[in-house]
């Protein structure tokens, strides 16, 4: 590991330049470039694992009976799905553009905690493979659902205990990048830079960090409670002991629920810069923007227990919950006017970034409003554990974070590649993606109100139709995502021809005053402060 | 290939043409009571408030998109940050929202309001089936999905005909009289379960080691189905709820029957059973509780483990009565559900069907003894 090779094609004679090449480099790898790079495929490596099981489970219910999976290897699928999307895929992409832009955004030579930053990278792939591995371990891989409820968790073999371990040690990883995002945000900005002169991008992921420090433990102390119940005697969540099964839920969903808005804030923030790019118009209302952020984290930690209304709680408890839940749809709906407000009288193009943020704004939207259809817990009595939270969570988390992850990497793919991708590819890409999306989670709402349970492996015949619609939708949406994929690779392959410093004409921010490719250091001097305040002066910002 | 693919999209079509299309369903369904009657015009009241919020909004972002196009020439504003508009759009979300919570608070006082029932059900949640009793009545039943294994396993390729009510069928439904009002005790056997009737708009988990409760109550006679709808385990998409709704009448006919039933199919437990007889009834046993897991044929299945040849089943008994009675892992303990007959039963067919001939007879006695 202490073999260093020189890079000799590097133009620079820094002696930061000294770096290693090959398989080497990555391992080792502490530049934030690098790094974020590495979270990005890792992220599409876990996307495309998570979309096989995905597929797995819509293949078994395209129609009624059991055809190709038993139930109990069904359970396994919904809930490593689940895990791998959340902690493997959404994430890890979010840290991974952090990792990429912060930097960059705000004028810093790198992340704060280089070698940190490496170790909280490398400790995802051994996490990611004890999950892979529990499905051949005896009993096969946790099939309790992502919520992982005692006591069925409790009941599991050890694929349960491989999960536990996986949460541990991905929680440590988030933990640590959460705090080396903190330190260089608060600590990294160029000179002029104050923190209300922040892209957005960098505020949502700021908040962000503060909510995982704040849960990722949270949750690790569940697991662990569950962990010593199974193997050491303990009765955290068994009766028969004095424990009580629903202090898990309400421990887990104080993680959830912010958890939430950690795949959700990062997703803001993305489309917080790519709107008022293509608008050519500066964010309408950015302090209110910031506000609405902040409530909606502060927020997020009040209204856990409206992911158990149907647990029995007291009167009391189900219309406290249920008022401070409705609370959240207000800055929520001050981002979403804000978001039109700015493309309001702007002069707008569509490019495919462009169409991926105009698509999350419209999904995330209805994903909202069936959330506040969810929130008034009188209607929740119906549709809870039903098909239709199935909806509601996939048009937030799929049609809201996966597509400002693919707005994202269409938007800053220029800047790390060094080359434009596929426009057409990348429309078409987003044509695909809208409509089988659509067809595959809009007949979901129906089947929750026609009464079909989640998680089960086979339904009465009444839901038939629907169903195949679901599955013959998610066939297609799945293996539209290879577009990104060829799309990607051709961009770094040289893609339709080189992409200038600053491809967009209406980006003001730090990272288009770099070259394109970005090089490998950059910001080692910090950028001047008349830089800084012309920039700040294009986005309005004062 | 041709011919195939052709034949594969007709039979397709023929699919989704045929298998009741006429069933499926776009909303919640049809309310039995005036509580699930509130529910389903609260839900329409909200329905359509979020859909004018999304056709309003909506509507603005795509006029801004067509007009305000750098292709059509449009010149950006730019303007930005206004506190009379911000403060408008936060204003107008918390009276929509006002507005929705009003109404359903007093539902959700409702709902939560347990006084004033005719009669108590307790209902228990078992992995996977449901048990009822009775309190008032002294009844007690375990109601099992009724739909034969071989009309949903079909892995191969088998097209069944399936019966009209698949997989929302049980053996034995709740039977309660029409109008009354019902209050349901629920708790659960293994881990937690969740019991939920549509029809009436009741659900409410079932926690093992407690006692939670709800109420329902329907206005009309006829047969509603529901399922579990808390992710229980292996066979948590088949352990349906079906509730008959009759007149107070045939209810009371229902009841006299049960409790005659439950007479005379009590066991003597003090019986000396022979090898035989004791074999036929543990058959039935095994078949209603074990056969899900480790299957007719004894064979087991994936995490479930073989009990033909098993070192478990055809070694010292003491060490199998102690599993049944206390369950580990995944198995359950049976000694809180089965009877000492039953329990020996079983263990008797285990110990003496398919490979195994171990020849013993256990007697509830022994039973009786090893649950001390």
């Amino acid at each position: 590991m202490t073999t260093v090779t020189h890079a000799p094609d590097l133009p620079h004679d820094d002696h930061h330049d000294h770096h290693p090449t090959g398989l080497a480099r990555w391992l080792t790898a502490t530049n934030h470039k690098d790094i974020g790079t590495l979270y990005l495929w890792f992220a599409f490596t876990m996307f495309i694992s998570g979309g096989v099981l995905a597929l797995c489970i819509r293949l078994e219910l395209f129609s009624p009976g059991l055809q190709f999976f038993r139930p109990e290897l069904f359970n396994q699928f919904t809930t490593l799905h689940g895990l791998i999307m959340v902690f493997g895929a959404i994430m890890p992409a979010f840290t991974g553009l952090a990792n990429w832009q912060i930097p960059l955004m705000i004028g810093a030579p790198d992340m704060a905690f280089a070698r940190m930053n490496n170790w909280s990278f490398w400790l995802l792939p051994p996490a990611a493979l004890l999950l892979m591995i529990s499905f051949v371990v005896p009993g096969g891989a946790a099939a309790a659902g992502w919520t992982l409820y005692a006591p069925l968790s409790t009941q599991m073999g050890m694929g349960m205990d491989l999960t536990i371990f996986a949460i541990h040690i991905m929680g440590i990883s988030s933990i640590m990048g959460a705090i080396n995002i903190v330190t260089t945000i608060l600590n990294m900005r160029a000179p002029g830079m104050t923190m209300m002169k922040m892209p957005m991008f960098c505020w949502t992921t700021l908040i962000t960090a503060y909510l995982l420090i704040a849960v990722m433990p949270v949750l690790a102390g569940a697991v662990t409670m569950v962990l010593t119940d199974r193997h050491f005697g303990t009765s955290f969540f068994n009766a028969a002991g004095g424990g009580d099964p629903v202090l898990y839920q309400h421990v887990f969903w104080f993680f959830g629920h912010p958890e939430v808005y950690i795949m959700a804030l990062p997703a803001f923030g993305v489309v917080s810069q790519v709107i008022p790019t293509f608008s050519r118009k500066p964010l309408f209302g950015y302090h209110s923007m910031v506000y609405a952020t902040s409530s909606i984290a502060i927020l997020s930690f009040m209204v856990w227990a409206h992911h158990m209304y149907s647990v029995g709680m007291p009167v009391t408890a189900q219309l406290f919950f249920m008022y401070a839940t409705t609370l959240i749809a207000v800055p929520t709906g001050v981002k979403v006017f804000n978001w039109i407000a700015t493309m309001w009288q702007g002069s707008m193009s569509l490019e495919t970034p462009m169409l991926f943020a105009i698509g999350f704004v419209c999904l995330f939207t209805l994903g909202g409003l069936s959330g506040v259809v969810l929130s008034i817990a009188a209607v929740d009595i119906q549709l809870h554990d039903t098909y239709y939270v199935v909806a509601h969570f996939h048009y937030v988390l799929v049609a809201g974070a996966l597509f400002s992850l693919f707005s994202a990497v269409y938007y800053w793919l220029p800047k790390w590649t060094g080359y434009m991708y596929n426009e057409k590819m990348g429309k078409f890409h987003f044509w695909w993606s809208m409509i089988w999306f659509n067809v595959t989670f809009f007949p979901m709402h129906f089947l929750g109100l026609a009464g079909m349970p989640r998680r089960i492996p086979d339904y009465a015949t009444q839901f038939t139709e629907f169903n195949t619609m679901a599955s013959v939708g998610a066939m297609m949406f799945g293996f539209g995502q290879l577009i990104l994929l060829y799309n990607v690779i051709h961009a770094i392959r040289g893609g339709v021809g080189p992409a200038p410093q600053r491809p967009w004409e209406g980006a003001h921010t730090l990272e288009w005053e770099v070259p394109s490719p970005a090089p490998f250091h950059t910001w080692e001097t910090p950028p001047p402060v008349e830089l800084v305040d012309k920039l700040s002066a294009a986005q309005k910002l004062h | 290939m041709k011919n195939r693919v052709s034949g594969l999209a007709a039979s397709l079509l023929l699919a989704i043409s045929h298998s009741a299309f006429a069933d499926y369903k776009l909303n919640l369904q049809t309310p039995v009571n005036d509580l699930a009657r509130e529910v389903y015009s609260l839900h329409t009241f909200l329905l359509v408030i979020c859909t004018v919020i999304f056709v309003v909004v909506f509507a603005v972002m795509f006029y801004s998109i067509f007009k305000h196009r750098k292709s059509k020439g449009h010149k950006a504003a730019n303007f930005h940050e206004s506190t009379t508009v911000e403060i408008i759009w936060t204003i107008i979300p918390v009276v929509i929202l006002v507005a929705m919570a009003w109404p359903a608070t007093k539902v959700i006082i409702a709902q939560k309001d347990t006084r004033g029932t005719d009669m108590t059900i307790k209902v228990t949640g078992y992995q996977w089936k449901w048990g009822y009793d009775y309190l008032d009545e002294g009844i007690s039943f375990h109601s099992r999905l009724k739909t034969p294994q071989d009309q949903y396993e079909n892995f191969a390729g088998e097209k069944p005909q399936r019966n009209d009510n698949y997989l929302l069928e049980v053996d034995n439904p709740v039977v309660v009289p029409v109008g009354k009002r019902i209050r349901v005790l629920l708790t659960a056997n293994d881990v937690i379960h969740s019991w939920w009737v549509p029809a009436f708009s009741v659900k409410q988990d079932a926690i093992p080691g407690f006692i939670r409760d709800t109420w329902f109550q329907a206005d009309k006679e006829g047969i509603y189905r529901g399922q579990c709808v808390e992710l229980c385990g292996k066979d948590h998409g088949f352990m349906p709820i079906v509730v008959h709704v009759v007149s107070q009448g045939k209810y009371d006919a229902w009841v006299t029957e049960q409790k005659k039933l439950a007479a005379a199919s009590q066991d003597d437990p003090n019986k000396t059973w022979v090898l035989a007889d004791l074999k036929a009834r543990g058959e039935k046993v095994y078949q209603a509780n074990c056969a899900v897991c480790h299957q007719a044929s004894g064979k087991g299945q994936g995490a479930f483990p073989a009990l033909d040849g098993s070192k478990m089943v055809t070694g010292p008994k003491a060490d199998q009565i102690n599993l049944v009675i206390n369950g580990k892992n995944a198995m359950p303990a049976w000694g809180k559900t089965l009877s000492d007959t039953e329990i020996a039963a079983a263990i008797t067919y285990t110990r003496n069907t398919w490979g195994n001939s171990t020849g013993e007879v256990l007697q509830p006695a022994e039973i009786k003894a090893a649950r001390k």
